[in-house]
């Protein structure tokens, strides 16, 4: 649905964002995370036309942005960081304005009530937008992405400075919002991107740094588990007894009867470890898993990239 | 473009600033119109049109100060040029809606006109000819100051910049007066706002002053275009 290649965006000698590809299959909902500074907003603003690209190329449902914007443009819908709200416009104004200016096609009064009731905004819809709460502001900037039904909808950050309840009211929405539309949204809490999207991209310094589906993403990240154990027992026995289980890679001795052991991430081995130490008679002690969580490896991988970007 | 020119008539109009505006205008208008045509018996709307030249050097920035500047600092222009209608359509929403409001200004001029009947019969030729001047001069002004509006994030600094410049081209005259050399003469009077004007308040429909008024208005709209285009490629 969405294709994006190679793209560069050179500010002076910064490269804000560093020849990013990725596509968006239909349906999808993917989640952008980096750090604040990574690219995430520059990207999106090039994917929406707000910018242009140094070079590479975005294209939408088969239109390219550049060459033919005004079609492509209407297949988007976009929340900006700050939502492009008018202060001086009731709610309903604003969104009439919204959609004259983005001609769209449906049935105005029924479309925009509909859209209404989607965001739950219908009872503030007299309302002057300045005298909204900031949570209402942020959801009729939503209404006004998803004027006209457009198959692609981008999100810049559209939690941050919520409340914890409305936060998770916004969550729930672009969840029931993926099941229509194609999401590409940004977020610099790794925690929120995991909850709601089905695949995730780490960009740092403008580079994307990871791109996996989210239950895989630490996975891909570490490329491995690792379990520490303490055993009693000599440890060539306790090496031996380790290494005859199923997914096992290796097993590393760290002295005081502690042992490291890296393994396939794809089976689990506590049990098939328990069972096999048992039999050899060495007793566990302390068995933990020294993997990375995804908060560890979403920090290293980041913070590793920056150490990198510093280099240069 | 006619839902920018529709919302830029209700930012207006669901503001005081339209409502001062037209007050400010028709405060004015109205006493030079009793100080030179009621107060001395005159039909001649001219001397009132002259004198009106100053006040819409002040008022015209008003009414285009926040045209783009705050699109800008409010991010509702992310909004504008993310939407499926082109950079050319923006601009001339806002130069219309500026243009409506300033033309409801001038309006006022058709009913010192009807007054002026009671009393006798206007010189048709001259009032229309002049209200028509002051239209192009005043759409001339409003493209500058959008443009100017377009390179700002501040209302204020608009306002004060588009004012400069204004006092800048009235004065052009008296620059072209000190000036020795007869080439910077010629340039400075062809381009003088004054000079192109004074033609409409004598009842001449000059082509080459409307091709003036309207090649201004067509250079800025052009320029304001191409700020927000390399505003995306920079």
């Amino acid at each position: 649905m969405v294709e994006v290649k190679n793209l560069t965006k050179v500010y002076g000698d910064i490269k804000a964002v560093d020849d990013i590809s990725f596509t968006v299959g239909s349906g999808e909902v993917l989640g952008f995370l980096g750090p604040n500074g990574a690219g995430k907003s520059t990207t999106m603003n090039i994917i929406t036309g707000y910018l242009s690209s140094s070079s590479g190329t975005v294209t939408v449902d088969g239109t390219e942005i550049l060459e033919n914007p005004k079609e492509t443009k209407a297949k988007i819908g976009y929340l900006p960081e700050i939502p492009p709200l008018y202060p001086d416009m009731t709610v309903k104004a604003y969104l009439e304005f919204m959609y004259d200016i983005k001609k769209v096609k449906l049935p105005k009064e029924e479309h925009i009530d509909e859209v209404m009731a989607i965001v739950k905004i219908s009872d503030v819809k007299d309302r002057l937008i300045k005298n909204l709460s900031k949570g209402y502001k942020q959801r009729v900037g939503f209404a006004q992405a998803l004027l006209g039904n457009p198959p692609v909808l981008i999100l810049d950050e559209p939690t941050v400075g919520l409340d914890p309840k409305q936060i998770i009211e916004i969550r729930n929405l672009i969840r029931g919002l993926g099941k229509k539309h194609t999401v590409i949204f940004s977020s610099h809490v790794l925690s929120e991107v995991s909850a709601i999207c089905d695949r995730i991209i780490v960009i740092s310094n403008g580079k994307i740094v990871a791109d996996a589906k989210t239950d895989e993403l630490s996975t891909v990240i570490s490329g491995k588990g690792q379990l520490l154990l303490e055993v009693e027992g000599s440890s060539s026995t306790v090496s031996s007894a380790i290494n005859d289980v199923y997914g096992v890679k290796k097993v590393t001795s760290t002295g005081n009867n502690r042992y490291a052991v890296d393994y396939d991430n794809t089976v689990d081995i506590r049990r098939g470890v328990f069972n096999s130490l048992t039999k050899a008679g060495c007793v566990i002690l302390e068995m933990k898993s020294g993997g990375l969580t995804l908060e560890e490896s979403f920090l290293q991988l980041t913070s590793q990239s920056q150490r990198k970007g510093g280099n240069k | 473009m006619l839902a920018i020119l529709k919302r830029e008539l209700s930012a207006y109009f669901n503001s005081a600033i339209g409502y001062i505006v037209l007050a400010v205008f028709y405060f004015f208008s109205g006493m030079y119109f009793y100080l030179y045509c009621l107060y001395y018996g005159s039909a001649s709307l001219t001397p009132v049109f002259a004198n009106m030249f100053m006040i819409i050097l002040f008022l015209i920035p008003i009414i285009t100060m926040k045209s783009f500047s705050e699109e800008k600092r409010q991010k509702t222009d992310q909004a504008l040029l993310t939407a499926p209608i082109s950079l050319f359509e923006v601009v001339m929403g806002k130069f219309l809606g500026a243009f409506v409001m300033y033309s409801c200004c001038v309006a006022i001029f058709l009913l010192y006109t009807l007054v002026i009947c009671f009393f006798t019969t206007p010189d048709w030729a001259v009032i229309l000819c002049t209200i028509l001047g002051m239209l192009l001069l005043g759409g001339a002004l409003i493209a500058i100051d959008i443009f100017v509006s377009a390179l700002t994030e501040s209302q204020v600094i608009a306002a004060v910049i588009s004012i400069g410049v204004g006092l800048l081209v009235y004065m052009i005259d008296s620059l072209a007066s000190i000036t020795q050399s007869q080439f910077l003469i010629n340039i400075l009077s062809t381009v003088s706002f004054n000079s192109n004007f004074n033609n409409f308040t004598y009842g001449i429909l000059d082509l080459s002053n409307v091709v003036f008024f309207v090649s201004v208005i067509a250079i800025f709209v052009f320029l304001t275009i191409r700020v927000f285009e390399k505003k995306r490629w920079s």
